[in-house]
């Protein structure tokens, strides 16, 4: 069970948050200008990440607010929480805080 | 268009919807408050007996407190119109797990914009209460929800010097007083169902659990509840 530090709730289990997936997948400027295929990938492709990789969560039980979450999809490691709109933190600094004490991720 | 137009009258549950079905002459009988009281049925109704039964003199006790007036609320705090309802409530609460209270209701944070205000049953505008109104006019036509949602949830109120250990066995938040004080409220999940936990007091909880929830929840307490009505074990 992962515990995830919501942005606005703090820390909570899991089972109070949904997954949304890929963060950072921009809605087309123009949609009808694409090819199906293009519009098939917007729609359904995403990546597949080994290590650190953007995705939505949602506190579904709680705060009911979406979140952005950069996490290791080998380890599990939480590596930074941040808010919907927010650029993906650089991950150079966000190495440095987690070497800090009492895990300065929050 | 006068107030009785207003579209939130159409999301009443209960007495409303059911006078709306109803012959004049029982529409106007239903306006008397005792009539509307005796014609309702709590979620957990059924479960009196047993909650009481149940329930351990000076250890825990579980009973329902039926029919709370609620109403959620969603606007910007920032906003005038948020001004507006916190001069109603007494203030919309800043930060996850706070409340505000004054002489007619308690508000409780659900989240950055949204609120749920409750209020004792006779607040209602159906029993003589304005408490649905005047969040309404707060509101006027600015961006925002203010809707009735007194059907929407039942009370629990678990107290007791071990009721936080009965709750303990289905929620994994910190309820540990140095952390969960009184007068906190979160919404979370208890016995793998989501609910919203109010601490009223040193000892107790009460607990917002939907209306369909409410007999799942209710039996999940009371089995959390059992051991304590044995001996103790040495
Ligand atoms: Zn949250």
């Amino acid at each position: 069970m992962l515990l995830i530090s919501c942005p606005n709730c703090g820390p909570r289990d899991e089972t109070e948050f949904h997954y949304g997936g890929q963060a950072h997948v921009a809605y087309p400027e123009n949609p009808d200008a694409l090819t199906d295929r293009e519009w098939a990938e917007y729609l359904f492709y995403r990546d597949n990440t080994k290590g650190n990789f953007a995705e939505r969560w949602v506190h579904s039980t709680g705060c009911r607010k979406w979140f952005n979450m950069l996490r290791d999809t080998v380890t599990y490691d939480i590596k930074a929480v941040y808010k919907m709109g927010e650029p993906r933190p650089d991950l150079t600094s966000a190495r440095q805080d987690a070497t800090s004490p009492e895990g300065a991720s929050k | 268009m006068s107030l009785w137009e207003k579209p939130y009258f159409s999301t009443l549950k209960g007495p409303v919807k059911m006078a709306e079905t109803a012959t004049p002459a029982e529409t106007a009988k239903s306006a008397n408050p005792e009539m509307l009281r005796a014609a309702r049925r709590s979620p957990a109704s059924h479960l009196a007996s047993t909650f009481e039964s149940g329930s351990v003199d000076g250890t825990v006790a579980l009973k329902e407190i039926p029919f709370q007036t609620m109403v959620g609320v969603r606007v910007d705090r920032a906003s005038d119109a948020g001004a507006r309802l916190a001069s109603v409530t007494g203030g919309l609460p800043a930060v996850c797990g706070e409340t505000i209270r004054n002489e007619r209701s308690t508000t409780l944070w659900l989240g950055p914009d949204e609120f749920l205000v409750v209020a004792p049953e006779t607040a209602h505008d159906s029993l003589g209460g304005d408490l649905v109104r005047a969040l309404v006019e707060a509101l006027g036509e600015h961006p925002g929800q203010v809707v009735d949602l007194s059907a929407n949830r039942t009370t629990f109120e678990l107290s007791g010097i071990r009721a936080r250990d009965v709750l303990e066995k289905g929620c994994s938040l910190d309820l540990h007083p140095r952390e969960f004080r009184t007068g906190t409220a979160l919404a979370t999940e208890i016995g793998n169902i989501p609910a919203i936990l109010f601490k009223t007091g040193e000892d107790r909880f009460r607990i917002f659990p939907r209306a369909s929830f409410a007999d799942f929840l209710g039996r999940w307490l009371l089995d959390g509840m059992r051991e304590f009505a044995s001996p103790e074990v040495p």
